[in-house]
């Protein structure tokens, strides 16, 4: 049986050919590919600065997170110090971009089980985020906020202000979201002990981000290895302790939770000061190679960049966490029913731009 | 028998199919304008006053479009399946008493006809209707469709049964399959005192378990696993256009009318109201309160829960439902041996 590109729960353009045996999953055979873009040789033929605004567009639901990695990499690779406002003001967008990409999920992953309000309510509270967006940089969806060597504009007055009245109008929000969704009986029994990943597995899969946490593996990269300034705040690493769909929908929404606090605490520590480092016009880093990675809220999301000392990237690798994370699917579909293929497809949380490059 | 009781019979009929037919259409603005209201959204507000007009746009849209018809599929059974799915629904609502017997020489009232297994004909119409989504599913060429009709069969296994029996106590105390004499019996049967309040538990056991059985059995959240949008992209009406569509669509409302008014004929006191007279349009209006308050738990329900898998509802319904079931009857048999 044919699932997709065309179908309504495969989140974008995923196919996936499925062996059926009346409603039991037998095989599961993705076909990636309707998305590609060829962002990796794209990189190859643009300066670096030129490339940045194409970041937005490989996970669109974590354009900020994106842009990050991009900007930091590069950074890396220049030896840039960036600003302190700068770096706060990158973890505050990002946090909340991580908040708007979870709701995301848990709108779209009732979905999947058939819950059509919780949809209309994550969006209502997303868009509070995309305002808030759209007030820094003037976009909703593809921000290119961040430079290499800062952001491109200071917040404007008032709206550190409100980005603090935003993390009082959540909680609420999310707690009638835990009454219809993560304590619905039904949801519950949709859920729990569907999709199992043991943490060997999810390991030797190569997973990150709530994939990973899931299955209780304690492992983020805000943690592990801390970028832009995340070893100054302090924040839980939310686990799951059976590895099942139910636990990946938790993590992810007590991550909000945690991002939450970055952000209050972000709010508290920024200082003023200069959001833009000093960067030459035609950036040309000295030759050299550069790994570096960011948690989005996907996964671990790396980028592998070579320079020849010219103004273009010699070449650039990028580790999509979505199109790791998916390589594990066709192994949890196995044995299961129909229904459960699209709980286990929401839960793992692809984002198609991302999948497929 | 003459003229004029033919004249009046044919004059009920078609005042039974146009409210129906007019319900369909106010039925799903309703639903929109709740689950919008739910949602957090406005919801229709674009045509007429307050998007009053928008179920006869969109009922319009329904006949102008093309009448598709997949390459391969059984052109007639597709052809028939909708009509399997519209007739009984509709042919249901003749036996509904919607008031009392007024005429006692003719033996006519507030209902089309007068069936004295009403009950009876009731239940076996509703099963009819998954005869039209297997039907369906299968004449499609589809295999989402096809999924979607054996889930709708497997669907019907799980929660028939139970619902048979959860009535069984309703005809035990009523003492009959009759369902103008059924709202009549209940309340005098039921006795005074102890007796009423302790046999209203059995009724309300039984209650509980007709209104799980009565969503499952017109495919609504949360058990439309025929349908499972985010699942089988629409299940056994995914090939179906046009017209056609419309009909399983009408049937669907019309279905939802026939539960909800069979819940309030056996269980809600049907036409009855404290301090409301019998008389005039009274008894209409207390039954269409009543069968209101049950579409509107319908939406309710829809807005808030998710998609069980259809798996559990069979076991919801053999390992809960049927034991339930079963118990509730011999509960009710010792009550009424106690207070005879």
């Amino acid at each position: 049986m044919n699932m997709g590109p065309q179908h309504p729960s495969t989140h974008g353009v995923l196919r996936v050919m499925l062996t059926v045996d009346g409603e039991w999953i037998r095989a599961a055979d993705p076909d990636l590919g309707y998305l590609h873009r060829s962002f990796e040789k794209m990189a190859e033929l643009r300066t670096y600065v030129n490339y940045l605004p194409l970041t937005d567009r490989w996970d669109y639901l974590d354009a900020m997170g994106n842009n990050l990695v991009y900007a930091e990499t590069v950074e890396k690779l220049m030896d840039l110090e960036v600003p302190p406002r700068a770096h706060y003001l990158r973890m505050i967008v990002c946090e909340l971009n991580r908040i708007a990409s979870h709701l995301v999920f848990i709108g779209t992953f009732g979905l999947d089980v058939g819950a059509n309000t919780p949809f209309m309510y994550c969006f209502r509270d997303r868009e509070r985020i995309l305002d808030l967006f759209e007030a820094i940089c003037g976009a909703r969806l593809t921000y290119s906020y961040m430079r290499i060597g800062g952001v491109a504009c200071d917040a404007p007055d008032g709206w550190l202000e409100q980005v603090r009245d935003f993390c009082d109008y959540l909680p609420p929000k999310l707690e009638e979201l835990d009454d219809l969704l993560t304590g619905n009986q039904i949801f519950v029994v949709r859920t729990r002990n569907i999709g199992v990943i043991t943490p060997e597995q999810a390991i030797e899969w190569g997973l990150s981000g709530p994939m990973l946490r899931g299955s209780g593996v304690k492992w983020d990269v805000r943690k592990e290895y801390p970028y832009a300034l995340y070893s100054e705040v302090e924040f839980d690493v939310p686990v799951g302790t059976r590895g099942d769909a139910y636990d990946r929908y938790c993590v992810r929404r007590r991550e909000i939770d945690e991002s939450l606090k970055i952000i209050r605490q972000c709010l508290d520590k920024i200082p003023e000061g200069d959001v833009m480092a000093k960067v030459p016009k035609i950036i040309r880093p000295k030759a050299g190679e550069v790994y570096h990675s960011v948690e989005t809220p996907r996964g671990e999301l790396g980028l592998y960049m070579v320079s020849d000392g010219s103004d273009k990237p010699y070449r650039m690798k990028i580790r999509r966490p979505s199109f790791v994370n998916l390589s594990i699917f066709p192994e949890l579909v196995r044995d299961w029913k129909v229904a459960d293929v699209v709980v286990i497809l929401g839960s793992i949380d692809i984002v198609m731009g991302e999948v497929d490059g | 028998m003459d003229w004029t009781y033919w004249l009046f019979l044919l004059l009920k009929m078609v005042i039974v199919l146009g409210w129906a037919l007019l319900m369909v259409p106010l039925l799903i603005y309703m639903e929109r304008k709740v689950l919008a209201d739910f949602q957090a959204r406005i919801g229709p507000n674009r045509v007429g006053p307050v998007g009053i007009l928008q179920p006869i746009a969109d009922g319009i849209k329904l006949l102008l479009k093309e009448d598709l018809l997949p390459a391969k599929a059984d052109k007639y059974v597709h052809f028939l399946a909708p009509l399997v799915a519209v007739v009984p629904a509709f042919l249901a609502l003749s036996v509904v008493p919607f008031g009392p017997i007024t005429h006692k020489e003719t033996g006519t009232g507030y209902f089309v006809t007068h069936v004295n297994v009403g009950l009876l004909f009731i239940l076996g119409l509703g099963s009819l209707n998954v005869y039209a989504i297997t039907l369906a599913g299968w004449a499609s060429n589809n295999k989402y469709s096809l999924m979607g009709g054996i889930r709708s069969s497997a669907q019907m296994i799980s929660y028939e049964l139970s619902m048979g029996l959860a009535l069984i106590p309703v005809l035990m105390i009523a003492g009959s399959l009759d369902l103008v004499r059924i709202v009549e019996n209940l309340g005098v049967a039921k006795g005074e005192g102890l007796s009423r309040l302790l046999l209203t538990v059995p009724l309300t056991i039984s209650f509980v378990i007709y209104c799980i059985c009565g969503v499952a059995e017109t495919n609504r959240a949360p058990f439309d696993f025929p349908e499972a949008e985010s699942e089988l992209v629409a299940g056994f009406h995914t090939e179906y256009s046009s017209m056609r569509f419309a009909l399983f669509f009408l049937s669907e409302y019309v279905n939802m009318i026939t539960v909800c008014a069979l819940a309030t004929t056996l269980f809600l006191g049907g036409w009855k109201f404290p301090f409301v007279p019998e008389t005039g349009p009274f008894p209409l209006l207390v039954f269409l309160a009543k069968v209101m308050i049950g579409l509107y738990g319908y939406m309710w329900m829809r807005a808030t829960w998710p998609r069980l898998r259809y798996d559990r509802l069979m076991k919801l319904g053999w390992t809960r439902l049927l034991p339930i079931a079963l118990a509730n009857i011999i509960l009710t048999g010792i009550l009424m041996i106690a207070f005879q």
